[in-house]
């Protein structure tokens, strides 16, 4: 404990930073850092045990996001970060998992288990950055790139459609799913708190600029200019039917927390279904067996 | 002394198990050594179902048997496909019901048995494979009747123990009957199937 | 030293094959926790846990894809569980980029391969021995980590609770090299008392949080292991990374951490020398060979030496690392080391690299399917006399 009289002012968020770690990687005006504040502001106000709380990412400039957790932090490998967090649950339960990763990384190469853990309701949260671009690896384009946007693969503009992600994870049977920009970091705060508490798989999807790799390159201008866009485009729509939310470039950003609903999650499914084949403990002898001396006297 | 052995039928039949059991005889009850393989290819898809045994009382090395000293069928393309590689003096044990020998070769000592029948007058033609097991037990004396009754037993479960060592039986004694009077083998001694009489 | 859980040992006689005895070492060395995907020959390794586990308070999970096993068995191993995953051919190629994650992450956990013939899907339910160099070099960089080689379904067993105790001892993942000859094969294993298997249990964190770094290297160079969930807050990379595993990319950190990776494999040389040999003393031709091919050569071995050869047997159980220090004693003593192996000449490269040119290297290659026909091998060793 520091005896000296603090003279910054104490932001609460940090007791859940890695303070020796930051600066940060993220660019001025990245959007990430703010949804980390958001993340931070949940996970604070919730009587959660941080000891029992591991955060898994995989590979990009949103897969930095575990390292700078005062978490268990595990920074996996590229579009896996799901499957490592099944791992961690499946072995020990009492852990609360979040998966924290780019649009890149748990929607494109990562897709397939986005799927499948949404579908197995498997019981961990997972927050999508979705900046819309490739930035790690200098604004590649997307599975989530908008049509028609610049990016380094496709300078004469993208022309492949978009994937609308409340849509198939909620098709895949998520048990809560809900979508906010940069801008809403009180909504996103919420909604990440609620999220915290619930059971299931849960899917949060961010809209982040980044400026450096997207915003600029299009002709967006900077993080703020993203904002005043999110601002004036995103509506709010709790309860919007998930087909209904597609983004559309230049068009309206729904917002708002689109599905929650309840369905047994993976291990209570598990263990309801295996009924008397399933035993936390193996089965122990009725009396305790006398040790001998060593074997070996 | 080695032993090739091949076991080969139909999906179903209990190829497998006869093998498995005939392996736990020797390598578990009599302190001898069993490998067994078995086909997994496309060829396992089709119906068929292959099983090999080596038996020995060294440690088998090589796994595979190409040319066996016994084969027993159990289906008529399961004897088409394995019979010639029977090696010469080799021992062919059949299903008779089942199979129609044509051009057995030569050299070769012939037993035949209706193991299904035997099945079935048990009630369950399920047991078909121990009948098997009980009749080459008897003829081959490649493995002991104690071993392989044991085996019988630990290979099944408890309540169709009995059965099962009721079928072991019956093939035993029908083999031991028909040892008395000598093989099969030769044209005029071919075995009447059922197939055959009923075409 | 621990010991296997009583409860869950399958102790006694069977007859059963190697796939199932695989899947018998692994409950047996602790595992209780496994991923996979189903893929011939090696599916009846986890089919037989998926049956065995949920009653011994285990989990099997069948993913999506072996890019998510590989990676989901390590989460489970960040969780406190000893788990591993099984796959062959296709699959073994899929999970390349854990394998080095693992290595890089010192994630203690065992990697089954039942080698099929290859490449790509080629056949699917006959053996090869085609991935032994995949198994020491397939994910990209450089890592080091060991690779055992069962030759019956008694190894299977036995080797299996070795491959996983290698695992936790030095942290690294372990190939399981079997093959589908083995892993179908059935044959007696001998499951032995749970007292009498060892056990190497975690090298868990001995400080508390506030003074524990978790890649700090500790005895043997190998660091001490906190788990997700008991408060050390583990920080836990594939990227280069420093002692607390905070990610630290330059060249003087690439080069703290990457060569002791190697070391604390290497200095354990003596330990991982683990062979079979026989009438090596005064050999005229050393038969050298891992896994099925070994039992084929025995045959070849006997065959040659009823012709009046000095035939020599070095059967090598752990393959990676190579038992670099024991061919180098060796190659000025013989005149020949003969090495078929069911694939078209993978390990007889390093065979002949420590031999150093002291003795004939004569490699016998098969491209898989079946095993070696004797007389092959025979026609070697003949060849290595003159
Ligand atoms: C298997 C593999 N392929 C490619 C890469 C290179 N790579 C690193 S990050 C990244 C994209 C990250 O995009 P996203 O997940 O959207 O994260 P962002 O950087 O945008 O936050 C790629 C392609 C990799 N690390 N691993
Ligand atoms: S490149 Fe883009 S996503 Fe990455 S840190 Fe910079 S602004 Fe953020
Ligand atoms: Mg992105």
């Amino acid at each position: 404990m520091s005896t000296t009289a603090d003279l910054h002012i104490h932001n609460p968020v940090e007791d859940v930073l890695r303070k020796e770690r930051i600066p940060t990687i993220w660019c001025p005006g990245c959007g990430i850092g703010t949804t980390v504040n958001s993340f931070a502001a949940a996970l604070l106000g919730q009587d959660i045990d941080l000891k029992k709380t591991a955060i898994v990412s995989g590979i990009g400039c949103s897969g930095r996001v575990s390292g700078y957790m005062a978490l268990d932090s595990f920074h996996t490998t590229h579009g896996r970060a799901i499957p490592f967090a099944t791992g961690l649950k499946l072995a020990n339960p009492e852990l609360n998992v979040i998966v924290y990763s780019g649009d890149g990384d748990l929607t494109s190469i990562g897709g397939n288990h986005l799927i499948h853990a949404a579908r197995r309701n498997m019981d961990i949260m997972v927050v999508c950055v979705n900046n819309m671009i490739y930035a790690m690896t200098g604004g590649q384009a997307a599975a989530t790139t908008p049509g028609n946007s610049i990016t380094t693969t496709s300078p004469f503009g993208s022309f492949e459609p978009e994937i609308c992600l409340p849509q198939l994870v909620d098709a895949a049977g998520a048990v809560f799913v809900a979508r906010w920009t940069a801008y809403h970091v009180k909504q996103l705060e919420r909604t990440m708190a609620k999220a915290l508490k619930k059971k299931g798989f849960r899917f949060i999807e961010v809209l982040t600029p980044c400026p450096t790799l997207y915003q600029r390159r299009n002709n967006m201008g900077d993080g703020l200019a993203a904002m005043v866009d999110y601002k004036n485009r995103s509506k709010i729509r709790n309860g919007a039917p998930t087909y209904e939310v597609a983004l559309e470039p230049g068009g309206e950003i729904v917002v708002g927390e689109f599905v929650d609903r309840e369905r047994e999650d993976y291990l209570t499914r598990m263990r309801r279904q295996l009924g008397t084949n399933y035993s936390e403990l193996p089965p122990q002898p009725e009396e305790e067996e006398q040790e001998g001396c060593c074997s070996s006297c | 002394m080695l032993k090739e052995i091949r076991i080969a039928g139909f999906g179903g039949q209990g190829v497998i198990l006869s093998a498995h059991i005939l392996g736990r005889a020797v390598s578990i009850h009599e302190g001898g050594f069993a490998t067994m393989t078995q086909n997994y290819g496309p060829e396992a898809r089709g119906g068929a179902a292959s099983a090999a045994l080596v038996i020995s009382d060294q440690p088998v090395l090589f796994p595979y048997v190409s040319n066996p000293d016994i084969l027993v069928v159990m289906s008529q393309e399961a004897f088409t496909r394995y019979t010639p590689e029977l090696k010469e003096g080799g021992v062919l044990i059949v299903e008779e019901d089942l199979v129609r020998m044509e051009n057995v070769p030569q050299h070769i000592k012939v037993y035949s048995i209706p193991a299904t029948r035997f099945a079935e007058e048990l009630g369950k033609k399920m047991v078909l494979n121990v009948v098997m097991v009980g009749f080459f037990c008897a003829i081959t004396e490649a493995v002991s009747y104690d071993a392989c009754r044991k085996a019988v037993i630990d290979s099944v479960p408890e309540k169709f123990q009995k059965l099962n060592l009721d079928a072991f039986e019956n093939g035993y004694g029908f083999g031991k009957n028909l040892l008395a009077k000598g093989p099969s083998k030769e044209e005029d001694t071919e075995p009447v199937s059922v197939l055959e009489s009923a075409s | 030293m621990m010991h296997a859980d009583p409860n869950c040992v399958l102790t006694g006689t069977h007859f059963m094959n190697g796939d199932a005895a695989c899947c018998e070492g692994a409950i047996a060395a602790g595992a209780r926790f496994a991923a996979g995907y189903p893929i011939t020959p090696s599916t009846e390794v986890v089919e037989r846990f998926a049956a065995r586990v949920p009653k011994i308070g285990g989990i099997f999970i069948q993913m999506e894809d072996e890019l998510a096993a590989s990676i989901t068995l390590q989460g489970m191993v960040w969780a406190g569980a000893k788990s591993f995953t099984v796959t062959s051919g296709p699959g073994y190629s899929l999970m390349m980029e854990h394998i080095g994650f693992a290595a890089m992450t010192e994630t203690p956990c065992v990697f089954v391969n039942v080698q099929r013939g290859g490449p790509s899907t080629g056949l699917p339910t006959l053996p090869a021995q085609g991935d032994m160099m995949q198994a020491r070099f397939g994910s990209h960089g450089d890592y080091s980590t060991i690779s055992l080689v069962p030759n019956s379904p008694q190894e299977c067993f036995s080797l299996t609770v070795k491959a996983f105790n290698l695992a936790e001892k030095f942290r690294v993942p372990v190939m399981f090299m079997m093959d589908e000859c083995v892993g179908h094969m059935t044959e007696k294993v001998v499951i032995p008392d749970a007292k009498e298997i060892e056990v190497t249990p975690r090298r868990h964190a001995s400080k508390p949080p506030s003074e524990f770094l978790l890649f700090e290297p500790g005895e043997e160079l190998v660091p001490e292991m906190a788990h997700a969930g008991e408060g050390y807050k583990v920080y836990v990379t594939g990227l280069t990374h420093d002692k607390r595993g905070y990610p630290l990319m330059n060249p003087a950190s690439q080069k703290e951490l990457i060569p002791r990776l190697f070391e604390k494999i290497s200095r354990a040389a003596d330990e991982l020398t683990i062979v079979e040999s026989e009438g090596l003393e005064d050999a005229d031709v050393v038969v050298v060979s891992y896994g099925i091919t070994s039992r084929v050569a025995q045959r070849a071995i006997e065959m040659a030496r009823a012709k009046g050869l000095k035939v020599g047997k070095l059967r090598l159980i752990c393959v990676w690392p190579f038992p670099e220090k024991l061919i180098r004693e060796l190659a000025p003593k013989v005149k020949a080391l003969v090495m078929p192996e069911l694939n078209m000449g993978q390990v007889v490269i390093e065979l002949e690299r420590c031999a150093g040119g002291q003795c004939k290297v004569i490699s016998v290659p098969h491209p898989g399917g079946t095993v070696h026909k004797p007389a092959d091998i025979l026609a070697a060793i003949e060849r290595g006399a003159q």
